[in-house]
């Protein structure tokens, strides 16, 4: 990581992918069947959702492909079944399993960016508290606790409901992917400041950091090379959890329709739109995006909980 | 010969207030720790002056003043220009050889830290060759530059620890306990290690102990600390043939004897108080045998004798006048 020089000796280490197949880390979650199963289902999902315009029998973003007399089909094994619509069709006749695999598409995505950008926010803003302390860290460390003492959701809410008005019509359907990640960031930083401020606490009181400070590097240069780097194990736990919250969030502000246009649907967009339906017997667009959804949070959250474990010495 | 470090007056309060909050509803003032209260001392030109004194008086702060990492409320530190005409440079060896090298990073990049932000090195090769250098310098091998520091004991470390502070090309070193996290053994081969370097490069050492015996193989002269004052200042040979202080002499006391091992101390049974709120007048008064009303009143002032000695304490003072009297 900070390795900024060629090995000099020749090299008669181990590869940097044999070395990772000794390590602890390898060994725990060869060791963990809960984390292989989370790790095989999330690397299935990923690639199906990321291969969608491949595999998809159908586009559904392209109204021109949708049949309305294809409409409401059940799924393959019921005995309307029709190929190529293997879970079924939604009113609109478009096939469930192309959507699914398109929306979890926009679910993943949406995760993945709210999770880097409140990463982002929150080391920086965490570093900058722990470090420099006093007022800074007052000031920051107060914003953060006013946005916990309100319910994510509400913040979420707030945020996109905002920046619907605000959005030009013609832009609401593109914009409305960065509105979800911009909301699900403003709540969702705070937990990472506070845990890289504590962390910084601790190290910056380390003789290293003194050390270091003898020499007078500049304080951007030793949060970033010596403090950043020992604060990271912690972090990544939380942004592995975190990221089947922000999923979930992103579902739930879907569902009660300030997130995903139908146009464009996520997973959440998908159940809500089904679940109008649920009580005229078509279940089927509203189970399948609900059981995808699931598999998504449990795989990452299994994830997580094998990282914690295998990061926590106290565990070993 | 010339001093390499002048310290007057220096003076250290820390803020240990509680938070703007708490103190306006439990109306409580602000509170400050002196922990270090005007002290004076200066280090000859390559030699080596020791601060020793029990856990809490201030020794580390004095270390931490010295070389910059915190600031002093009052008095100053003033380094002699060295062979480049400016002042010269100070680096510290810290006490803990577990938290003093970032785990994370290799050994060779930690001990080229210094040449890289001080830019002492041009290219990425000469850097490398002066790692290698000063690990064998502090009795290394130049390939241990490839490993991180957890794969090397508590002395190993502090090798480490001396190779980076080498590499800032120091004239002046301020060792803060280099020692006492090590065990006996490998304190003797620290330590004979650091006087070697010290001939060697000409160093200047300010060295910080609690250890009498470590002291008195490294120091040139010792200066005792209580509760952030000095209370006596001599040569190592005179302070420890004819200590003067009450306390210099508890201190010497502490000594494991080889020939008495189980000779009877009269070791104060009092800790030592809190600097929060010290004790008024000779602030060890409470643990001294000869205390009386005075030393409860009255701070002694530091006197200077004969021999080069300074202490502060009442009943040398009054002793001195007895025997002139006489």
């Amino acid at each position: 990581m900070t390795d900024h020089v060629q090995q000099t000796t020749p090299a008669r280490k181990p590869s940097r992918l044999a070395r990772f197949r000794q390590s602890d880390l390898w060994w725990s979650f060869t060791h963990k069947p809960s984390a292989i199963i989370g790790a095989v289902i999330l690397t299935f999902l990923i690639v199906t959702a990321f291969a969608a315009p491949l595999i998809a029998p159908q586009n559904p973003f392209d109204p021109a492909q949708l049949e309305l007399w294809n409409s409401e089909l059940p799924p393959i094994w019921e005995a309307d079944g029709q190929w190529p619509y293997v879970l079924g069709t939604d009113t609109q006749g478009r096939d469930m399993l192309s959507a699914i695999l398109y929306g979890s598409r926009i679910s993943i995505l949406i995760g993945v960016a709210s999770v880097v950008l409140s990463l982002a926010v929150g080391l920086s803003l965490g570093l900058v508290a722990g470090y420099f302390g006093r007022f800074i860290d007052n000031f920051l460390m107060r914003i953060g606790d006013v946005l916990l003492s309100i319910p994510t959701i509400l913040i979420a809410i707030l945020v996109s409901a905002v920046a619907r008005q605000m959005l030009p019509p013609e832009l609401r359907d593109v914009g409305s992917a960065a509105v979800l990640v911009l909301a699900i960031t403003l709540s969702a930083w705070v937990q990472y400041a506070r845990t890289v401020r504590a962390q910084t606490i601790v190290e910056r009181g380390k003789e290293y950091v003194q050390a270091a400070r003898l020499l007078k590097t500049p304080a951007r240069r030793i949060m970033l090379k010596h403090i950043l780097p020992n604060t990271l194990t912690p972090i990544m736990v939380a942004a592995t959890l975190n990221f089947g919250m922000a999923i979930l969030t992103e579902a739930t502000l879907s569902f009660l329709g300030i997130g995903m246009p139908p146009s464009q649907p996520s997973l959440g967009t998908l159940i809500r739109l089904g679940n109008q339906f649920l009580f005229s017997g078509v279940w089927w667009v509203v189970l399948f995006p609900v059981v995808q959804l699931c598999l998504l949070v449990v795989s990452v959250n299994l994830l997580g909980d094998w990282l914690r474990d295998a990061l926590n010495p106290k565990l070993r | 010969m010339s001093d390499a470090l002048t310290v007057n007056d220096l003076t250290c309060n820390f803020d240990v207030s509680a938070p703007w909050l708490n103190r306006v509803i439990e109306r409580k003032p602000r509170q400050f720790v002196r922990a270090v209260d005007d002290i004076s001392f200066s280090v000859p030109m390559g030699g080596c002056l020791s601060l020793v004194g029990e856990s809490g008086c201030g020794k580390s702060t004095v270390a931490r003043l010295v070389t910059g990492l915190y600031r002093a409320s009052e008095g100053e530190v003033r380094f002699a220009p060295g062979k480049s005409g400016e002042p010269l440079s100070a680096q510290m060896i810290f006490q803990d050889p577990y938290a003093s090298l970032n785990p994370r990073w290799r050994v060779r990049n930690i001990i080229a830290e210094p040449l890289r932000e001080l830019k002492l090195r041009n290219s990425e090769a000469e850097i490398m060759e002066r790692v290698g250098e000063l690990l064998k310098i502090v009795g290394l091998a130049p390939s241990d530059g490839a490993k991180f520091p957890h794969e090397f004991s508590g002395g190993q470390r502090q090798r480490i620890s001396i190779a980076r502070a080498l590499a800032g090309e120091p004239e002046f070193l301020v060792c803060d306990e280099p020692t006492s996290a090590l065990d006996v053994s490998v304190q003797a081969q620290i330590l004979n290690l650091m006087r070697k370097l010290q001939d060697e490069m000409g160093l200047t050492y300010l060295f910080i102990s609690h250890d009498m015996s470590v002291v008195r193989h490294m120091s040139d002269r010792i200066a005792v600390m209580y509760l952030g004052r000095i209370v006596e200042e001599a040569d190592t040979e005179t302070l420890f043939a004819n200590p003067r202080h009450p306390y210099t002499q508890l201190l010497l006391e502490t000594i494991p004897d080889i020939t008495h091992p189980k000779r009877g101390r009269s070791i104060a049974a009092s800790e030592v108080p809190s600097p929060l709120n010290p004790p008024s007048g000779c602030t060890f008064h409470p643990r001294c045998p000869f205390a009386d009303a005075r030393c409860k009143s009255e701070r002694p002032e530091m006197r200077s004798f004969a021999d080069g000695s300074r202490a502060a304490c009442h009943r040398i003072e009054e002793t001195v006048k007895a025997i002139n009297a006489a």
